[in-house]
Parts: structure tokens; sequence; C-alpha cells
């Protein structure tokens, strides 16, 4: 198995979609891996749809730029279609069910359906619909360290959010019992 | 061991140049650098220095100069079109010999062109970042932990050479976040500017700082001198990282972001048992010509890639001199070439050789 997880994390700007990778990232740094994180930049970020790559490797990270992601998370249906064909075969796709009522028809990727912004709603959890995604993703994938995940939320929540942080942990939680 | 943080690029190098001693930016907001500005305009109250938006990138770098000209170790960052807006007063502080960091965090031009990254600027920092016969010191990194190490090398060299410095990013590495070490120079002293026009101080003459000679004996006589300055930086000052060149049959040759997926191209030739290098400029102005000599009598071929229609390649051209074949492969607009685009580029290089 390559070395190398590249991920691709897209929706709505506002979605947590950047904040959901740089928790990824940190905990890959948490488990003293290569990271790298690059969000899109410029018009997207202005109220269209928002993307990130975060790349997880064992070896210096060429471009950080992910065009076929090992792993793919969709937040919103413009950006499943738009990269739902660029995942690597033997892929993982992880879906915003309760935000995207389409099925992935490929039949080389693993797909997992998650109605993570019903859930938050549901559970108090408003806004952390990424973190429901992000707690399903560490389950199936086990992309880090259950201490670096752990250890990641801590670092990336800000000072002044603190407030937060047993609510991110929560909808970890939720989405890895999914 | 100091911690590794995650940062942006521009966040990374505007930390990088406070820790560095800069206690004076200048500034005007573009995409892709604007992060550059704001942080400085977050940080710069808090250690005692001075963030100022200008009212103009043309403003920016003149107050640059004047912050210079008064000893200041200060700088100024913008994007491509508002570097070429501030093209004017980097020749005039050429001119007057003084030091200065300009950060390009280019984006694709020409003209307002677009906002992703680019490498399009090479041309303009390497051989006309202004009017008139001079050169400035460009490094360009290719990661975040290298931006961070070069901009107090910039800023050092541009006093030892009292000349300006810039460093010469792009889109990726501004916006993108890697784990990175920030340096401690706490302690380090800024050198002494016994040329600065800060007050006399008990000397019997005031210092003036200057860039108009209307004499053309005398004018000739200062860029002879700036140019031997020149001389002794390009024998001295020139780096660059060598990959895997020892045996390579094609070196490829890149800088900066495109450099990261000439690096995974290498790789992926090796494992198919091609035997591919890099050499990676970390300056660009001094061309690092020591290295591309050194591949020349193994290398079969360089490959050239950029992200622009090629403009580093008249570098290695000039170097290798026809002594070997070059090629050259770009993408430009603000697309980043794939590894396997280069790769391709090596197989058919590898594939036409023999």
């Amino acid at each position: 198995m390559s070395t190398t997880r590249n991920i691709l994390l897209a929706g709505f700007g506002g979605q947590g979609i950047l904040f959901a990778g740089k928790v990824i990232a940190y905990a890959g740094l948490m488990d003293s891996k290569e990271i790298s994180w690059l969000p899109s930049y410029g018009p997207e970020m202005r109220g269209g749809t928002a993307n990130c790559s975060v790349c997880i490797s064992d070896e210096a990270i060429g471009s950080p730029l992910v065009t076929n992601p090992d792993i793919f998370v969709a937040m919103n249906l413009p950006s499943f279609d738009k990269f739902i064909n660029d995942v690597q075969p033997g892929g993982i796709v992880l879906i915003d069910s309760s935000l995207i009522d389409k099925k992935v028809e490929r039949t080389d990727v693993t797909a997992f359906y998650v109605p993570a912004t019903k859930l938050a709603d549901e559970n108090n959890l408003n806004g952390l619909a990424n973190m429901i995604l992000l707690g399903k993703l560490y389950q199936e994938t086990k992309f880090c360290s259950p201490e670096a995940l752990e250890q990641s939320i801590l670092k990336c929540v800000p000072p002044r959010k603190a407030n937060l942080i047993d609510a991110n942990k929560k909808a970890i939680a939720l989405g890895q019992a999914q | 061991m100091p911690e590794k943080v995650l940062m942006k690029g521009n966040e990374a190098l505007a930390e990088a140049a406070i820790q560095a001693g800069c206690r004076l930016f200048f500034g005007y907001p573009i995409t892709p650098q604007t992060e550059v500005a704001a942080y400085m305009s977050k940080r710069m109250p808090k250690v005692g220095g001075t963030y100022l938006q200008a009212e103009s990138e043309v403003a920016a770098i003149n107050m640059v100069l004047g912050a210079s000209a008064a000893g200041a170790r200060a700088m100024t960052s913008s994007s491509s079109p508002g570097i070429s807006l501030k093209s004017e007063g980097i020749s005039y502080i050429a001119g007057s010999d003084l030091p200065a960091l300009i950060i390009n965090v280019q984006r694709g031009g020409p003209g307002l062109g677009g906002i992703q990254p680019s490498q399009a600027d090479y041309w303009q920092a390497t051989r006309a970042t202004g009017h008139g016969d001079f050169q400035i010191l460009v490094f360009a990194p290719s990661t975040v932990q290298e931006m961070v190490d070069l901009v107090s090398d910039a800023f050092d060299l541009g006093d030892k050479y009292r000349m300006p410095a810039m460093i010469l990013a792009d889109g990726m590495l501004g916006q993108m976040m890697e784990p990175v070490v920030l340096p401690d120079h706490s302690g380090k002293e800024l050198p002494e500017k016994p040329w600065a026009a800060s007050g006399r101080r008990g000397r019997g003459t005031h210092n003036i700082i200057n860039s108009l000679y209307l004499t053309p004996q005398e004018l000739e006589r200062l860029t002879r001198e700036r140019f031997a300055r020149y001389d002794k930086i390009k024998a001295t000052e020139q780096r660059a990282e060598e990959y895997l060149t020892e045996d390579a049959d094609v070196v490829v040759v890149a800088y900066g972001a495109s450099s990261r997926i000439a690096r995974s191209a290498v790789n992926m030739a090796r494992e198919k048992g091609i035997r591919a290098g890099l050499i990676r400029p970390i300056t660009v102005w001094p061309y690092p010509t020591n290295a591309i000599e050194r591949a020349i009598p193994t290398a079969k071929a360089f490959l050239c890639v950029e992200m622009s229609m090629g403009q580093m390649v008249d570098d290695v051209r000039l170097t290798v001199n026809g002594r070997k074949p070059v090629h050259f492969y770009g993408r430009t607009g603000g697309i980043i070439p794939t590894p396997a685009e280069v790769l391709d580029q090596i197989e058919k290089i590898v594939g036409g050789a023999e």
C-alpha cells in the first residue's frame, strides 16, 4: 500500500471544510508524518464551493494539490459531481447523505453515507457535520493514531473557542458510531 | 527540539521576518499574499514595530526606500501585478545601494492575470526588476520551512551587499500549510549601518542616499563597482540542492513549487529504472551555474520544468551552452503540472535518446 494518503475535502464555504482538513493535517503532524494542507482560495472562498487538499505521508510531499484523492469527503452536490470521477480506484468516498441524495455509481471505490448535517442538528451539534464526517473517516481509515486525533482537536480549536472542544469531540465520537 | 507548528507559508514568512528583526512592514493587499500583510498588521504592534498599509504599491516600496535609507530593516510584500508597480522603487533602491526585502508570491500573468500559483515572473525577478543596470538577490523556496529559513538570509545578505533581496514564492507556497520550526534569532545583533542617513552622530560629514548621478563617468564608476560586487556574489552565494544527480541520465531543473512536482516525477522515474535526478536552484540570482556544471559531464539531457512558458530555461541553456540537449516542459496561467506529466516528458527524453 502507498505510504501516502491524499485526501480531498469539498463542500460549501462555511461548512468547516478547511477546519476539518486542518484537524486531519495536525493529527498527521502529531504522528510525526510529513503533511501538507492546501485550500482553494480566491473566488471559491467568497461564497461558492470550498475545498481543501491534505496529504499525509512517510516521505516528503511533492505536490500538495490533490487531483486524484485516495479519500474524498463530499459535503455538497456540486463538489460530489465535480470530483467523484477523480477518486483513485480503490479509494474511499465519504458522503454527507443529508445534503447529497445521489449514490456513487462507480464500483471501484468504497462509499460511506452519513447524514452528518441531520445528525448534527438532532444532537445539538450545529455546524459540526464536518467533525461527524471526520469521526467516520477516522473509524474507516484510521488515518492517524487516537492520541494524535485528540491532540489535534486541542491544537486546532482556537483558545477563544475552547468551550467548543467537547462538542467537537462529541461530534467525532458520533461519527465513529455511524 | 523546538516544536513544529502548522502554518501557512505567508504567515510563516511574516513571522520569520519579525524574528529576523524586521520592525517595519509597508504593504498593500493582493491575493495570494494578503495573509503576509494581515499577519503583520496583528503582530507588528505587539513587538513594537509598525505595520502600514500604504495607499498603493508604489507608495509602499518608496516607504521601504526611506526606512532603509535611515538604516532600518524594512520590507514589503506583494504578488505579480503589485511587483510591477514596485519596480520603479526597486530600481531606486538598487541605485541607492540600499538593502530591502521584497516578497513576490507569484500569480498568473500578464496583466491582472489570475490568482492561482505561477512562476511567470522569473524574468522580471532575475533580469529586470526595474530599469537600469542592476541585479537583486533572488531566493526561491520550495517548502514553508524554506520560506522561513530564507527570510533571515535574504535580510542578512541584503545588508552585507547593500542591495535589495527578493523571496520569489508563489500562490501554492503562500497558501499551503506545512509543519515548520520557527527560528530563534533572539540575541542576534543587526549589523551596523554607518552609511545610513540617520543623523550625523558626531561625524564630520552627513550621509547622502541618492540614485541621481548626472556625470556619466561617475555613474559608470558606481555601476562598475556594483557589478564587481555582483561578481563576488556569483562566485560565493550560489545555492542549489542536487538530488540523485550523480548518475542521472536526465537531469530535471526546477525551482520552487514546480521542483516539488519534479522531485515526485524523478522518484517515479527511478522506480521504473530510469536514472533521473533533480537540480533545484535555491538562489535564482545568483544562478547556481556550479550545480549545472557538475551535472553536464554525466547527464545525457536536461529538462527544465516551470509554471511558465519557459523563463528559467534560458539560464539552464546559457550554462549548458550547447554541450547537452536542454528540453523544457511548462504549464502556465495558474496550472500546477502533475508528476505524471513530468514523468511522461522524462520518458520521452529517455526514449528519444536511445
